[in-house]
This record gives C-alpha cells, sequence and structure tokens, in this order.
C-alpha cells in the first residue's frame, strides 16, 4: 500500500528526514517510536502534504501511484488520513461543516452520492457516540477551546466518519485519560481491515497494549534505525533509545555522529 | 485645496439651490448657506490633512459631477427595479430612495405604532420642518463633507420613535443610484426618544455600474435608555465614490450599536462616530470592509466617553485581495471626568493577495484616570496551518481559502442582533468572496 524509498526532507535548508525506507502492507499496523526531534511527525506531514517541507530525495508509492505528486486534498480523498500531533484550532469552521465538506468531498471522490443531512447526522452521531463525544461538539469551532484530549478524540471521529486506507496517527495516545485512551484504540482497531493499514507514531506502550502492531521502528535523526516485531516496544521501554544510535551508527552511517 | 473642484461645488449649489427641499424656510436656508461657506472656505480634503492621509479625493476633483435639483422626479425609477435588487426576503419597512429621491411607488411602509414616522426628510421639510430644527442644522461633526451634505442636502429618510415605543420590524433604507455623474447627498435622520428602540438599515446599491458620488449624511439621536441599532450596507458599484458620515448621539444609558459593511465602490470613506454624551452609555460599532481590485475603504471612526460610566466595544474586520487598500483609523477620546470608562478596540485585517495592503492605527486619548481602555490590531494572511489542516481532510484549497475567509468576516456578520438582518448580510459576504458559493452551512 505505501512504499517509502529513501525519502529525504528539510526544513529551511536543514534536512530532517535523512533516507527512510518502509513498507506497509495493506491489513498491517506499523507503530513509529523514536526520540523527540527525530523526525516522526515530519515525515508524517510530509506524507500528509504539508508544505514547507522540501522533499530533497527519494519516493513515496501509495497504491502504486507517487504520493508525492499529488495535492494534500488528493491524498485525502484518495484514502490518506493523517491524525495531527498538535490538531489545528479553526475559530469560525463548524466541526459539522468541516465533517460534512470532508465527508461529501471524499464520497464524490469515490462516485458515491453525497449524503443529506439527515443521513450524515444520523452517521456522525452515531460515531460520536462511540467516542463518548457530547453532541454540542458538533457545532462548536473546529478544534476550538477543546482540551487536549477532546481534540485527539476528534481526529479519530474525522477518522471514522471518513474511514480511510492509510491511517497515519501522530501521538493520537498522548493526553489521553485512560478511559480516553481505551475509546481511541477502540477507534482505531474499528479501523483495522485487511484492505486498510495504520502508521501510528507513539511512545507509549500503553497504546500498543491496546492496539497491538505487526512492527515496531524506531526512527532517529531522520532515519529509521532499528525494526522489528511488538518485543521491539518493550525492549525500548525497558533501555531507552540510548543504546540503539550506538547499534546503528555502523549499518546507517550518520554523516554526524550522535554525541555518546 | 482645490480651488477648481471647490468653485465647481459652488457653481453647482447656486444652480440647484432654489429647488432643493426647505428653500423657503429660512433655518433651512441658513444653515445651507453657512455649510456652504465653511466648504468654500477649505475645499474638500486632502492628503495634507491628517484625517485623509492615506484617502486621496483627487477623483472627486477631476470630475465635474452634477447636483440633481430637488425638483428632477425621483420617480423615472424603472419599474421592477427594487424587485431586481437582492433585499427580498427582508422582512420590515423599506423606503427607496433613487438618485436621492423618494420613490413612494418602491417603498412599502407597514403598519407602525402610533406616533411613529418612517418618511422622506424633504417631504418632512417642506412639512413639519419645525420637528427637525433641533436636529437637522446640528451635528455633522463639523467635517468638509458633512458641510457639504448640509449645503446640498436633498432627500433622505426621516425616522422618528417616540417615547417608549419600540419599532419591531426593522426600518430599511434602501439607495439606489442609476445616473452618471450624479452628485448624490442623502441626509438621513433617526429620532429615537426616550426609551423608544428601533433597528434601520441603511442600503446603498447602484442599478448597474454608476460612476456617481455619493456624500450621505446619517444623524442619529438616541435619547436617554433607547435602543438603536444601524446597519449600513455599503454596495455600490466598482466605478461610484462612497463618502459618508454616520453621527450618533446619545443620551444616558442608551444603548447604540452601528454595523457598517462596505463591499462596493472604487473610493469609499467611512466617518462613524458615538458620542456618550450622558452617563452609563453603550455603544458598539462594528465593521466589515471586503475590497478587491483596486478598490479603496476607509473608515474613520471615533468615540467620545464625554461622561462617566460608560462602555464601547468595537469591532472592525477587513478582508483585502487584489491591490486594494483599507484603511483603518479608529479613535477613542476618553474626556476628563468620563471616569470608569471600559473601552475596548479590535481592528483585524486579512491580505488576500501580495499588493493589497492596509493601515490601521488606534487612536486612545484618555484625560480621566479611572478607565478600562484595551485595543489591539492585526494584519496578516491565512493561517497555513489552518489551510494545510482542511486541506489534509479532503477540502480543495480555493475551498479551503474561502471557507477561513468566510470564518474571518463572520465574526463582525454574528454582532448583527436582527436575525432576518444578518442572515441577509451573510448571503451578501458569501456572493461576494471568492467561491463563497461554495461555502454553504451544513443542515
Ligand atoms: N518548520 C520547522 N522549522 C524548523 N525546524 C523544524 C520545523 N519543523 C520541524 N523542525 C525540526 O525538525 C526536527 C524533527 O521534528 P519532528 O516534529 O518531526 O520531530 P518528532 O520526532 O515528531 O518529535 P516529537 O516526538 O517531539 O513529536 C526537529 O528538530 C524540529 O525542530
Ligand atoms: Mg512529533
Amino acid at each position: 500500500m505505501l512504499e517509502i524509498r529513501n525519502l529525504q526532507a528539510s526544513v529551511e535548508g536543514k534536512p530532517i528526514l535523512r533516507g527512510i525506507d518502509l513498507e506497509v502492507k495493506a491489513g498491517e499496523v506499523h507503530a513509529i517510536m523514536g526520540p523527540n526531534g527525530s523526525g516522526k511527525s515530519t515525515l508524517a506531514q510530509v506524507l500528509a502534504g504539508r508544505e514547507g517541507y522540501e522533499v530533497t530525495g527519494g519516493e513515496v508509492r501509495y497504491l502504486g501511484h507517487d504520493l508525492l505528486a499529488m495535492a494534500p486534498e488528493v491524498r485525502a480523498r484518495e484514502g490518506v488520513f493523517l491524525a495531527f500531533q498538535y490538531p489545528v484550532e479553526i475559530p469560525g469552521v463548524s466541526n459539522a461543516y468541516l465533517l460534512k465538506a470532508a465527508l461529501n468531498g471524499v464520497r464524490r471522490h469515490r462516485g458515491l452520492p453525497e449524503l443529506d443531512a439527515m443521513d450524515f447526522l444520523a452517521l456522525v452521531r452515531q460515531n460520536m457516540k462511540r467516542m463518548g463525544m457530547a453532541d454540542d461538539m458538533l457545532y462548536r469551532s473546529v478544534n476550538e477551546g477543546f482540551s487536549g484530549g477532546e481534540k485527539k478524540r476528534n481526529e479519530i471521529l474525522q477518522m471514522s466518519v471518513l474511514e480511510p486506507r492509510l491511517a497515519l496517527l501522530d501521538e493520537t495516545d498522548s493526553g489521553l485519560d485512560i478511559d480516553a485512551l481505551q475509546v481511541v484504540a477502540d477507534g482505531i482497531n474499528a479501523m483495522r481491515g485487511p484492505e486498510r493499514a495504520v502508521v501510528m507514531v507513539t511512545h507509549y506502550q500503553r497504546l500498543l497494549g491496546h492496539v497491538v502492531p505487526d512492527f515496531v521502528h524506531v526512527l532517529s535523526q531522520g532515519r529509521i534505525v532499528r525494526s522489528g516485531g511488538r518485543d521491539l516496544a518493550l525492549e525500548l521501554e525497558e533501555r531507552g533509545y540510548g543504546w540503539l544510535d550506538g547499534a546503528a551508527a555502523p549499518q546507517a552511517g550518520p554523516p554526524e555522529r550522535a554525541a555518546p | 485645496m482645490n480651488a477648481e473642484s471647490r468653485d465647481r461645488f459652488v457653481a453647482e449649489f447656486r444652480r440647484v439651490e432654489a429647488a432643493l427641499p426647505g428653500a423657503k424656510v429660512p433655518w433651512v436656508v441658513r444653515a445651507r448657506s453657512l455649510a456652504l461657506a465653511r466648504f468654500a472656505d477649505s475645499g474638500l480634503p486632502t492628503l495634507r490633512d491628517e484625517d485623509w492621509k492615506y484617502t486621496s479625493l483627487a477623483r472627486i476633483e477631476k470630475r465635474a459631477f452634477r447636483a440633481l435639483p430637488s425638483g428632477a422626479p425621483g420617480s423615472a425609477a424603472p419599474p421592477g427595479l427594487a424587485a431586481g435588487l437582492a433585499f427580498d426576503g427582508l422582512p420590515g419597512h423599506v423606503i427607496v430612495f433613487v438618485d436621492g429621491r423618494h420613490v413612494p411607488a418602491l417603498s412599502h411602509i407597514g403598519g407602525l405604532p402610533a406616533g411613529v414616522i418612517v418618511g422622506s426628510l424633504a417631504d418632512a421639510l417642506e412639512r413639519m420642518p419645525e420637528r427637525l430644527e433641533a436636529f437637522l442644522p446640528d451635528d455633522t461633526r463639523h467635517t468638509v463633507l458633512g458641510a457639504l451634505n448640509t449645503a446640498f442636502m436633498s432627500d433622505g429618510a426621516f425616522v422618528y420613535v417616540p417615547r417608549g415605543v419600540a419599532v419591531a420590524e426593522p426600518i430599511h433604507w434602501l439607495f439606489i443610484a442609476t445616473r452618471q455623474d450624479a452628485a448624490l447627498h442623502p441626509r438621513n435622520l433617526l429620532v429615537a426618544e426616550e426609551g423608544a428602540q428601533a433597528t434601520v438599515i441603511e442600503q446603498h446599491a447602484d442599478l448597474g455600474s454608476v460612476a456617481c458620488l455619493t456624500n450621505a449624511v446619517t444623524q442619529i439621536f438616541a435619547s436617554r435608555g433607547s435602543v438603536v441599532e444601524h446597519c449600513k450596507l455599503q454596495r455600490q458599484s466598482p466605478e461610484a465614490i462612497h463618502l459618508a458620515g454616520i453621527h450618533a448621539l446619545q443620551g444616558q444609558g442608551s444603548r447604540f450599536t452601528s454595523h457598517s459593511i462596505a463591499v462596493g465602490a472604487a473610493l469609499a470613506r467611512h466617518d462613524i462616530t458615538a458620542t456618550l454624551d450622558a452617563e452609563g452609555c453603550e455603544a458598539e460599532l462594528n465593521g466589515l470592509y471586503l475590497a478587491e481590485g483596486r478598490q479603496h475603504v476607509d473608515h474613520h471612526t471615533r468615540i467620545d466617553h464625554a461622561r462617566a460610566g460608560g462602555t464601547s466595544r468595537e469591532h472592525y474586520r477587513g478582508v483585502l485581495d487584489g491591490a486594494s487598500r483599507g484603511v483603518f483609523n479608529g479613535r477613542v477620546i476618553v474626556h476628563p471626568g468620563a471616569q470608569r470608562t471600559d473601552a475596548h478596540q479590535a481592528n483585524h485585517n486579512l491580505l488576500l493577495s501580495r499588493d493589497a495592503e492596509v493601515d490601521t492605527k488606534p487612536q486612545l486619548e484618555i484625560y480621566a484616570d479611572d478607565v478600562k481602555c484595551t485595543h489591539g490590531a492585526t494584519v496578516g494572511q491565512l493561517d497555513e496551518a489552518q489551510l494545510f489542516y482542511l486541506r489534509s481532510r479532503g477540502l480543495e484549497e480555493a475551498a479551503a481559502r474561502s471557507l477561513l475567509t468566510h470564518a474571518f468576516a463572520r465574526d463582525v456578520i454574528e454582532r448583527i442582533r436582527a436575525s432576518s438582518l444578518r442572515a441577509h448580510v451573510e448571503r451578501l459576504l458569501l456572493a461576494r468572496l471568492p467561491g463563497g458559493a461554495q461555502v454553504r452551512e451544513p443542515a
């Protein structure tokens, strides 16, 4: 579904992604871990098409197409969904408006009829209920004044309504209370299926207990320095990231080596 | 001063004065000639005047606009005119002026509470000048353009709401210009007696594209305890010049709200003032200006806190596209003794193109010590993070831009209290924004 080859990207001339290779097949769940500032969000944003990140090398194929050539909205309509680490507040635009515009955009793209107001509301309400969100959230401005956890739930609500093929979840588990984590995890698990894939960035073992990944990768200084199964996450939990830099150095050969 | 343009206006005055309304009423004649003398003294403002630093009237100087004598029949309006203008769906009383003249055939005034007058000012000047004398000569804020209006004032709306009476439905003053090169000087007067309540809409629109000059003045007298909401919709055609003064004088505990929605004209200048002339007044001045191409739109507001315990709120927003230019100057004066004044002003501007410009200036002058005054002004572009968020949800870039622009502008529209009017203005806004047609609220 997603093939990333030697992806390199810079911000303001500063290289952030320095050769990422990653393959995600339909049906799989991948977890990406790694220290702060290692490039996890950058990777997610580049995949979603954020301007301002300059792709300086490599390629990304999504369902066989050149993902990087597509506008962000086309990626979204083709089924790529990014749950933001920091969901953006948009005063004056209601959640309902955004959801409806997004959903009908996707449906038109797929050759499906647009949903009318009744069907739309029924669909959204049902999903909100599952997410434990109050109805009035629908008519509030997108993320404006939402608590950290409410913003994250809102991202998952959007995901459940839009039913993407590839979900990129950037620290959707951060800042959630225990119940919310369960709700969000249920939302992600409901997304799983043979036709879909999930890439989730996380710092915590906790989420991986609820959503068991098929693969775990460690991103460090813009490269994937280690990949493994579920056990890798447990090992990281115990040992931190320090041991990896050294381990990664010979095989990855970073130009500037991290201070020991 | 440009003497040539001044002389042209003076000559025009001589040509039409005998036909102006109230020509047989001594105080009216006196007011006109005093005003003309004041105008002749200084001529049109120039960039050298502090208040006109950013707005040039050179295009008036270069052109000969003809005053329309009030004898000219206003009924020349083409049939179906009113229907063609998008004010249908607006409930309430409508009084229509075509080229500055009241057209009864196009107006419809519904049932009004006893004592309420909604009519033509020219008519009132002829039939009941004594009712106007206390208000009309006074207070055009001593501006040169106000004086020019007083000299030439032809017709306009006269609304009188007696003590304790509330007019439930909005009263709509609709000004339509049809004549090329006409100089129109509409004059409106709204008097709300003690405890009275009224909402008026003052709309200026053109039939087709009309290069005319409008120099309008609206005086509002909001007596003790009255509640007055005035909503100006300036949507003149792209060649028009629109100059306007709106001046409110407030009595004790009165509440005055002004909305200025300006989307039209090549050159527009709005001077809006509120004088909180007694204790405990509330004034709210809101404004939204949208400009594109080479449009120039200027708002100068002035709030005088003359007495203690007054509250003023000011929310202005501008959306500037193309090579347009916006000007906002918000003056707030807290006079000596106006203790416990609470004043807040905000002006936010959205630049949609690189060539658009805005000059925004808060001007606070505080001569009392127990006051709370805040202000803030911003000039910016659409937020990239918001745009990307919307696009990442599948919204086309153009649609995302329109949506954010609309959301920005709506902040002002939501402040309009009369709900039918709010909906009307929102439709107007949508029609005017790039890609606005795509922005619809979901049911
Ligand atoms: N717009 C930007 N301008 C300058 N530097 C940036 C910009 N965006 C990201 N960076 C830098 O790129 C690096 C990677 O940032 P990124 O947000 O991808 O890290 P991350 O792995 O997601 O970290 P965290 O775990 O803290 O979320 C950081 O050093 C960051 O400061
Ligand atoms: Mg991050």
